[in-house]
């Protein structure tokens, strides 16, 4: 027992690291606010050219989102990091992680806002455009609104997705919490501060994961 | 830039020849914890959603902590504190199974909360309409409960396992030969990021096909509105 709390839950270890892992869920949290809106961005780029409804468009659209859902985002991070140096373009990890998460979660997301965009009626089309709207000021007046409140719970869930996924930034070197944890790890010789990470994790994120809960058994039972 | 250039770094047969047997090593790991990952996380799920439709409260509060907390930790958060922690408790384990168990406990929690929320999703007359024709609580849930509540869970389902497998990938942080972590250390080596395109195609040509039966999946099971 002594032994578990001595490697486990070590107060003295947690105090030392505390200020360090600190500073790692700070670019944790600095890396979220990068991806998370480029992500959204993305998917409702994606979306939107879905709606066009264009054969041609929607065969690539379709494509792309299967491409980016059936590859590991960390090979598509791993790729972009160490592959393009061998073309001689350098680039920072942060890029890296910037357009691999772009890549992949834009699909995801895309793939929300695009069953959100479907469910808005054809007659709220038609009704904004014969109110003198054109096709654009529809779109983000009139069905992105309605189309995102219907798809909400999707939305966050896949938010807490992203959330968990910039623990991948911690393979290409960026010092997010669990890069820091693993570092402070080799540095005290103790698991402490892996534990310590987790717990922040499990802070942060359990009341979302409650919330979610709740608004998706309501999805069930209204249905 | 030229393409020969782009073909020589990125398809450089020579390169993909020297490797392809490791890379062949990785595929067989990453199927075999891919088929792991997803039988025993998805049995796991279904027994604790079954457990939990008996309403008994200390074990229906145990469940919902462990959905909970797996569905909060980041995965690889999970496989490094049972690769690189759990020692530290006298329980060491293989890279394989550190990340095969990660993933199938992760996978279970997200499967559960599906399962359980198709059960919860039956009417209650129907438990008190087949337990009053004489049905065992047992074989009211297998016979008329089950069948309805997998028939909405199946889309869900299916792109959460495919999204879950897909993190098999993490088991090259823990040095895990699997494909990406065979193909990494392979273009070090060869000092040419061929076998990581070689790597990046195998995953595609494993699991497209899922994510396209996923597709098919969610329009053949859709709510007719």
């Amino acid at each position: 027992m002594d032994a578990i709390a001595e490697n486990f839950f070590n107060l003295a270890i947690m105090a030392k690291v505390w200020p360090y892992l600190l500073t790692g869920l700070g670019t944790t949290f600095l890396l979220s606010l990068l991806v998370v809106p480029l992500g959204f961005a993305g998917g409702l780029i994606v979306a939107v050219l879905y709606s066009l409804r264009k054969r041609w468009l929607n065969v690539l659209v379709i494509a792309y989102v299967d491409f980016f859902r059936a590859f590991p985002p960390l090979v598509l991070l791993l790729f972009i990091y160490f592959g393009l140096p061998f073309l001689g373009i350098q680039i920072p990890a942060i890029l890296a992680v910037a357009l691999g998460f772009m890549l992949n979660t834009s699909s995801y997301y895309g793939e929300i806002f695009r069953a959100g965009i479907d469910s808005i009626p054809k007659a709220q089309w038609e009704a904004a455009r014969s109110t003198g709207l054109s096709w654009l000021q529809t779109m983000s007046y009139v069905i992105v609104p309605q189309a995102t409140r219907n798809v909400l719970p999707d939305l966050l869930s896949n938010t807490l997705e992203v959330v968990k996924l910039t623990t991948l930034a911690s393979v290409v070197a960026i010092p997010e919490l669990l890069n820091a944890a693993r570092n402070a790890q080799a540095l005290t010789y103790n698991p402490t501060p892996i534990v310590l990470a987790a717990l922040m994790y499990l802070a942060l994120l359990w009341p979302l994961v409650r919330l979610l809960s709740r608004l998706e058994h309501k999805g069930f039972a209204v249905r | 830039m030229e393409l020969d250039r782009l073909v020589f770094t990125f398809f450089n047969a020579e390169v993909a020849r020297e490797y392809w047997p490791d890379i062949a090593k990785g595929i067989a790991v990453t199927v075999q914890l891919g088929l792991a990952v997803i039988v025993s996380g998805l049995a796991l799920g279904l027994f604790l959603a079954l457990v939990r439709s008996f309403h008994m409260r200390a074990i229906n509060a145990l469940v919902v902590i462990f959905a909970d907390v797996l569905r909060a930790l980041p995965p690889l958060m999970v496989i490094i504190i049972l690769f690189f922690a759990f020692p530290y408790a006298g329980l060491s384990m293989s890279a394989f199974t550190a990340t095969w168990l990660a993933l199938a406990l992760v996978l279970a929690a997200f499967a559960e909360e599906i399962f359980w929320a198709g059960i919860a999703s039956i009417h209650h007359g129907q438990w008190e309409a087949a337990r009053s024709t004489g049905m065992s609580a047992w074989q009211t849930l297998v016979h008329v409960i089950l069948p309805q509540a997998l028939r909405l869970t199946i889309p869900p389902l299916t792109s959460r396992t495919i999204a879950i497998t897909k993190n098999t990938a993490l088991g090259s942080v823990v040095a895990l030969s699997e494909i990406l972590g065979s193909a990494h250390s392979a273009s070090s080596l060869a000092g040419n990021p061929t076998p990581l395109t070689l790597g990046a195609l195998a995953y595609l040509v494993i699991f497209i096909p899922f994510v396209a039966f996923g597709r098919w999946i969610e329009t053949r099971y859709a709510w007719k509105r």
